[in-house]
């Protein structure tokens, strides 16, 4: 990923490449990219880490502990913040934070080592944007099917004084709006900051390294523990990234559920 | 002042935004564990509202990414 002349490029790892020209339609191009390529290989770990873990034993082996304690989490998660109705939401919310988690985590991997560059797909807008309007006209959906235009009085919490209702429903209501720009936001440039941050010391430990023996020792080695450390950090930040965003998602869907 | 000169050092500007955001989120955290080493019981009920407070910490500090990448690349 080093581009010429020694300086680094730290958004080359963003780029989307075109790996199967597809079809146009419309006049616009339809191309299998390296985005859609491990949107599929995290679906297939996904898929293939759920199958191994549903065998449903009596006793379970550690595998299926782990996915059963995936679902639980999820489980609990939607019991506490949405109340018994949740239950109808778990498997948005379970299929939502594993996708999610598992996409963050594919994509720290350090396959650039043997020259294949993951490709993490959560640090596009576009596809955090789509997951994040999939939530919300969820949101939407059960909210007006449940209340039907009662679902307004979501933008007038309970106790408001009289001499505010000119102003709070404004608020509540850009609040609103402004929500899955703000879960998708959230989750993007988590990502991708963490991924710059990594590109940059690395940067740093490949430059020093080339510019001879001193610096080498003074700033590579410095920077490449510290590359370590961020790369904890990131794993961490993977999963609570994966976590906020199933959170909020259910903390919404309470909203739509059981108005305020 | 040229004009690409005010963007780099716009950029550079909005990272006292992420610092900000990093006090909000160690007083998120620190309050949390305030609280929980007071009363441990009632920590593990409270994790759902940590984590919302830490998110919307966090997303101020990730705006100020936001504003320093459109600086450099977009603008």
């Amino acid at each position: 990923m080093a581009a010429g002349g020694g300086k680094i490029d730290p958004m080359h790892q963003f780029t989307v490449q075109t790996l199967w020209d597809g079809f146009t339609i419309g006049g616009q191009q339809i191309a299998f990219t390296n985005s859609a390529l491990w949107m599929c290989i995290t679906v297939v770990v996904l898929w293939l880490f759920m199958l191994g873990g549903m065998r449903g034993a009596a006793v379970p082996g550690r595998w299926q502990m782990a996915v059963e304690g995936a679902t639980r989490f999820i489980d609990n998660m939607l019991a506490a913040n949405v109340g018994p109705e949740g239950k109808r939401y778990v498997p948005y919310v379970f299929s939502l934070f594993m996708f999610i988690l598992f996409a963050n985590l594919l994509g720290l991997l350090p396959l650039g080592v043997v020259g294949v560059h993951p490709f993490t797909f959560t640090s596009h807008f576009t596809v955090t944007g789509v997951l994040a309007i999939l939530s919300f006209s969820i949101v939407l959906i059960v909210g007006f099917a449940r209340h039907g235009l009662h679902f307004f009085s979501l933008f007038v919490p309970h106790g408001t004084p009289a001499w505010l209702l000119p102003l709070i429903p404004l608020i509540e209501f850009v609040s609103f709006m402004v929500r899955p720009f703000s879960l998708a936001l959230r989750l993007f440039v988590a990502m991708t900051a963490g991924h710059v941050l990594l590109e940059v010391l690395s940067g740093f430990v490949i430059n020093s390294g080339n510019a001879g023996l001193g610096l080498g020792l003074g700033v590579g080695i410095p920077s490449f523990l510290l590359m370590i450390g961020i790369c904890a950090l990131e794993l961490l930040v993977s999963a609570i990234q994966a976590y906020v965003f199933a959170l909020l998602t259910s903390l919404y869907i309470n909203d739509a559920v059981n108005l305020h | 002042m040229d004009a690409e000169a005010a963007k780099l050092v716009g950029a550079g500007f909005a990272a006292i935004g992420a610092g900000m955001a990093a006090i909000g989120v160690g007083n998120v955290f620190g309050s949390f564990l305030e609280g929980a080493l007071r009363n441990p019981g009632a920590a593990d009920g409270q994790q759902g509202r940590l984590f919302i407070g830490f998110a919307a910490a966090e997303l101020l500090g990730l705006l100020a990414f936001v504003v320093a990448m459109i600086l450099i690349f977009v603008a």
